[in-house]
């Protein structure tokens, strides 16, 4: 077999039957291979980035390690985007580099990069094969690196030579062989108890779930955990569905755009229960007021998170599924008490709310609410990166795991697109929802053509506030609304500060998205009024295959509740409106 | 406080090691004092021994991302481990003029050796606990340190 025949060999091994990619010149054997392989489908997708979001997207949805296939160079370095958010969040990724021939390595050769050199730092580990003998082992690695343990991205950098090479008797391993690699599944016991106990003791203990519920699969057990002991659960972006909204027990996200009941439960808390979360500084806020007075417990399977960020009284390193599974049992059933009552207060207190004029402008969370309706339960919602993000973080009503599907680490805009195919693709038959701003979608739009020729059905949705939003709202609470380059339609003699917001402006918005979506075979709608929403989602959720929705929203609209950046996150600004 | 500490690595003998754990003090803005590595006797396993300044709390941080690589075997910061011996193995070359008799003396006193006498400089070899080395250091800086080569900590446990 050559080492093109051991690659393609190995994905079906791993039970691989969809890949992204792209191809170049020194993976040309290896995609000879692929023609002759129908039962692997790659996904060309029209950018490599595009290719590693998708695969991150499909993960997300699927549980399952998603993997590309790029050439060298410009192919290679195009994934470094999606390697950086795929790191972390914790996505299982094996991304599939070519290399210029071995003989070569070192000699600038046409479209050679140092592949392992970039990727060190944003990729669980990453592999250079300098001989053929090495890949069976490398692939099997690759693959127990990317979904064990704390998972994460793997990049494999492999030359031309080797995959050209022949090697007889080409086993490919049953298992994985990394003696310096050794997560720890299991809990200890006796930590497991200590917390049991300080669960027992504690008047107004706090979970904080975070993306390790989702990565161990521990869903199912975060529920009973929480069902047994009665203990409020605020639930980091990464986590959202973990607890289905509208449980008594559900605070909803905390942190910088938090719900009130979150922030206030996470700072009043006197036991904090962290679940595999990192702690992250848009979680926690300023960390002198993060949870001041509580007893701080700590489960994650990476023991370089335990105390990174927090003062750790109780840590337990572990699987978060084998560790909730054995907590369940060490504790004891706690009644509904006086901090169920309290948390309830700040909930009924602080509802998420807007207030859509039906004579104003389209209002982003009227239109998230709205989707809401036409929504299977089964529905998975992939956002981009901005406004639109947090009032999909806030507004949707999140039912299960793997089904909300963001870039929360890296915040990475033009993420939403392509992870929504991915999804699309690992989930058949479930319907997928993009929801994104007008400056995130123009960063992977090209993937609309992708969509297109695959048919792969994903509905997109595009808020279009002609500005970036997320920047703009920063600029005006925080810079004296001096508006420096967030308006999309901004031309060079535009007057300074105006934001776009001028009711008289009389620039265009470019691109016409309807007409971009119908450019590549995309239906197109487009709602300019209050009226015209739910006329434009029954015609896009009603329509077969991907489709484009753009509403034209409000653009001075703000995401509120929003604790400015430094601040204890019990300290809410909440706008007009809440 | 921010203290030196001696870090001892043990990682798989794999290309770019090295530069796996550099990346993971640079990153977090670590300057490295001083770091040194070999393959073993067992050819698969290469040892670093390194010496970073930090709180403690940066160390346990800073030892448990190095111990978080899939290369690395063991990790310890023995700093503070009274069962390590920590040597550091130094060769410098001192200015010497009427004074030399006073710069063989201290050395002999130390136990360095003297490899070479010139007319204007000795050359010696020293090696010891790290805390000797440096008084040896602070003993011959003012007759003038010309060069000065040090091997960065050492150490060997019970």
């Amino acid at each position: 077999m050559t080492g093109a025949e051991i690659l393609i060999d190995a994905l079906k091994r791993e039970g691989v039957d969809i890949l992204f990619g792209y191809p170049g010149g020194v993976v040309l054997p290896i995609f000879n291979v692929l023609y002759r392989t129908p039962e692997l489908r790659l996904i060309l997708t029209r950018h490599e980035q595009a290719a590693t979001h998708a695969a991150d997207g499909y993960a997300r949805a699927t549980g399952k390690t998603g993997v590309c296939l790029v050439t060298s160079g410009p192919g290679a370095t195009n994934t470094i985007t999606g390697l950086a958010t795929a790191k972390l969040d914790s996505i299982p990724l094996v991304v599939i580099s070519g290399q210029v021939k071995t003989s070569v390595i070192g000699t600038d050769a046409f479209q050679e990069t140092d592949m392992v050199g970039l990727t060190r730092p944003i990729c669980k580990h990453n592999y250079l094969v300098q001989r053929v003998e090495e890949l069976p082992l490398v692939i099997k690695n690759a693959f127990h690196i990317a979904r064990s343990g704390r998972p994460g991205p793997v990049a494999v950098d492999l030359p031309a030579d080797v995959s050209a090479a022949e090697l007889r008797d080409a086993a490919y391993p049953d298992e994985p062989c990394i003696p310096s690699y050794q997560p720890t599944i299991k809990g200890n016991p006796r930590q497991i108890q200590k917390l049991a106990e300080a669960i027992r003791r504690a008047q107004r203990p706090t979970v904080l779930a975070g993306g390790g519920v989702v990565g161990s699969g521990a869903g199912g057990e975060l529920v009973r955990f929480l069902e047994k002991t009665n203990i409020p659960a605020a639930l980091t972006l990464m986590a959202l569905g973990c607890l289905p909204e509208g449980h008594d027990l559900f605070l909803g996200m905390p942190g910088m755009h938090g719900r009130t009941s979150a922030n206030h439960a996470l700072t009043e808390c006197d036991l904090l229960i962290g679940i595999g979360t990192r702690f992250e500084d848009r979680v926690t806020g300023n960390l002198d007021g993060f949870a001041p007075g509580a007893v701080v417990s700590h489960i994650d399977i990476d023991p370089s998170e335990i105390g990174k960020n927090v003062k750790t009284h109780i840590p337990i390193v572990g699987d978060v599924r084998s560790v909730l599974a054995d907590l369940i049992e060490a504790v004891e059933p706690r009644p509904v008490g006086p901090w169920n009552r309290t948390i309830r207060e700040w909930r009924d207190r602080h509802p998420l709310v807007y207030n859509q004029d039906p004579a104003d402008e389209i209002l982003p969370q009227y239109v998230i609410d709205r989707i809401n309706r036409w929504i299977d339960p089964g529905a998975i919602i992939a956002t981009d990166v901005g406004q639109h993000q947090m009032w999909s973080a806030l507004f949707i009503r999140h039912r299960s795991p793997r089904s909300f599907l963001s870039s929360g680490g890296l915040g990475t805009m033009g993420f939403g697109l392509p992870a929504a195919m991915g999804a699309a693709l690992g989930c058949p038959g479930r319907q997928v929802v993009l929801i994104s701003g007008d400056g995130s979608i123009q960063m992977n739009i090209q993937e609309l053509a992708t969509c297109a020729v695959n048919r792969i059905p994903v509905k997109i949705v595009v808020l279009n506030n002609s500005c970036l939003g997320m920047v703009r709202q920063w600029q005006e609470l925080f810079y004296n609304a001096a508006y420096s380059k967030i308006c999309l339609k901004e031309k060079p003699d535009c007057r300074p500060a105006c934001s776009g917001q001028r009711p008289d402006c009389p620039h265009s918005y470019w691109p016409d998205f309807v007409r971009v979506a119908e450019a590549n075979g995309l239906p197109g709608f487009r709602a300019t009024k209050p009226g015209e929403v739910d006329d434009v989602l029954r015609r896009g959720f009603g329509a077969d295959g991907p489709v484009l929705m753009e509403f034209a929203v409000k653009n001075s609209e703000n995401v509120f509740p929003m604790v400015p950046g430094g601040k204890a996150i019990n300290q809410i600004l909440y706008g007009g409106a809440g | 406080m921010k203290d030196k500490h001696t870090i001892m690595i043990t990682v798989a003998n794999r290309i770019g090691v090295l530069a796996r754990i550099a990346g993971v003090l640079s990153s977090r803005g670590f300057n490295i004092e001083s770091i040194i590595g070999w393959s073993t006797e067992n050819t698969d396993v290469y040892q670093i021994h390194l010496v970073i300044l930090g709180t403690p709390g940066e160390i346990e941080q800073i030892t448990k991302q190095i111990h978080k690589l899939i290369d690395t075997i063991k990790v310890a910061d023995i700093s503070h481990k009274k069962k390590y011996i920590i040597y550091e193995f130094i060769l410098i070359k001192v200015r010497t003029g009427r004074n030399r008799q006073e710069v063989l003396d201290l050395a002999a006193a130390f136990g360095a050796k003297v490899v070479d006498i010139a007319r204007t400089a000795v050359r010696l070899d020293f090696g010891g606990p790290v805390h000797q080395v440096e008084r040896f250091l602070d003993l011959m800086k003012p007759f003038g340190i010309k060069e000065f080569i040090r091997s960065g900590h050492i150490a060997v446990g019970p």
